[in-house]
């Protein structure tokens, strides 16, 4: 499937997995991050039970230094 | 003395409040920080760098969000929507964390902000249970609209984001001052350590600053001459000034006793 991650495609051989995959898939495990899937939040919570599909737009966003 | 800052039922010892960017690097942000003071600090939300940042620290390591209170902002945003989502992003980012800048931005060139735009995202975070500090134009009337829609605290600037140019209508800031029953503080363009004081003679009850301090020669010699400004100019405002006169009939020594 294909991803739309930060404004930027990406192709997965899988067909489908959880946004919890899709973390380790990126290697950011462990960091604090916030996720929004087709502009709705996915609360960390529900990480494990949400699977994405193909053409899903992603945003993964942190804290950084602003004023 | 015991002269707290209270927002949103929160207590700071601390009424310099400082942003974390435009450092040099995180270690330099953090030293800057610790001499300033502050314990509200804010912070940007932006896209992961996919791919490149697997072992590189960021800015929680050196700002853990247990010893401080951050306050996320809404920086770059030029609409209603977009500020709102950033923060609901913040708050999942975060930890359910509900203190606030919203400042939603008009123009690039001078990033004036937008308010009809703030107004409108104020009204939607404080009905989803945001605390909201708001970044505003020194219009008293737009300050009190922001105040009854149920922000906590309102922060009118003193010039534009960045220029440094200090305290440039002090007659507005006191109009809002003296009218607002929540916390009102000067966020952007305070330049020096002399536009602390003015700000916080003026009764404000705090100051947030990011570039007076980042962009200064020696950031963190500057942060802790802020510290000490804004220390200076509230005890003066509570003290209460002496009258302006043109010149005195009564000077400061004894007019008896003078040698002939």
């Amino acid at each position: 499937m294909q991803l739309i991650i930060n404004g930027k495609p990406r192709s997965f051989d899988a067909a489908s997995f959880t946004v919890a995959v899709l973390v380790q898939q990126l290697e950011l495990v462990g960091k604090r991050l916030a996720i929004e899937r087709n502009g709705e939040i996915v609360p960390r919570s529900q990480f494990e039970v949400t699977s994405l599909a193909d053409g899903d737009k992603l945003e993964i966003v942190g804290a950084v230094g602003g004023g | 003395m015991s002269d707290l800052l209270k927002i949103a039922d929160k207590t700071y010892h601390s009424r310099l409040l400082v942003g974390t960017g435009k450092y040099k690097d995180f270690a330099e942000t953090r030293a800057a920080i610790d001499a300033s003071g502050a314990e509200i600090i804010t912070v940007a939300i932006r896209r992961t760098n996919i791919g490149q940042t697997a072992g590189e620290p960021s800015l929680l390591d050196f700002l853990p969000p247990e010893e401080f209170t951050y306050l996320p902002n809404t920086a770059g945003c030029y609409s209603a929507d977009d500020a709102v989502r950033t923060l609901r992003l913040a708050r999942e980012l975060l930890d359910g964390h509900k203190l606030v800048k919203l400042e939603v931005l008009g123009d690039p060139h001078t990033l004036y902000p937008n308010m009809i735009e703030t107004l409108a995202a104020a009204k939607t975070l404080v009905k989803d249970g945001f605390d909201v500090m708001v970044y505003c134009s020194d219009d008293p009337i737009i300050a009190k609209q922001l105040e009854e829609i149920g922000c906590v605290a309102v922060m009118p600037l003193a010039s534009l984001i960045g220029s440094g140019m200090g305290i440039l209508n002090p007659w507005n800031l006191q109009i809002i001052i003296d009218n607002a029953k929540v916390p009102v503080l000067v966020d952007a363009g305070v330049g020096t350590a002399s536009d602390a004081a003015i700000a916080m003679e003026l009764g404000c009850q705090g100051i947030l600053m990011n570039t007076a301090i980042a962009a200064a020669g020696n950031p963190i010699l500057m942060a802790g001459a802020m510290k000490k400004a804004v220390e200076a100019g509230r005890e003066a405002y509570l003290a209460g000034r002496m009258p302006k006169k043109l010149y005195s009939a009564s000077p400061s020594s004894p007019t008896t006793g003078l040698i002939s």
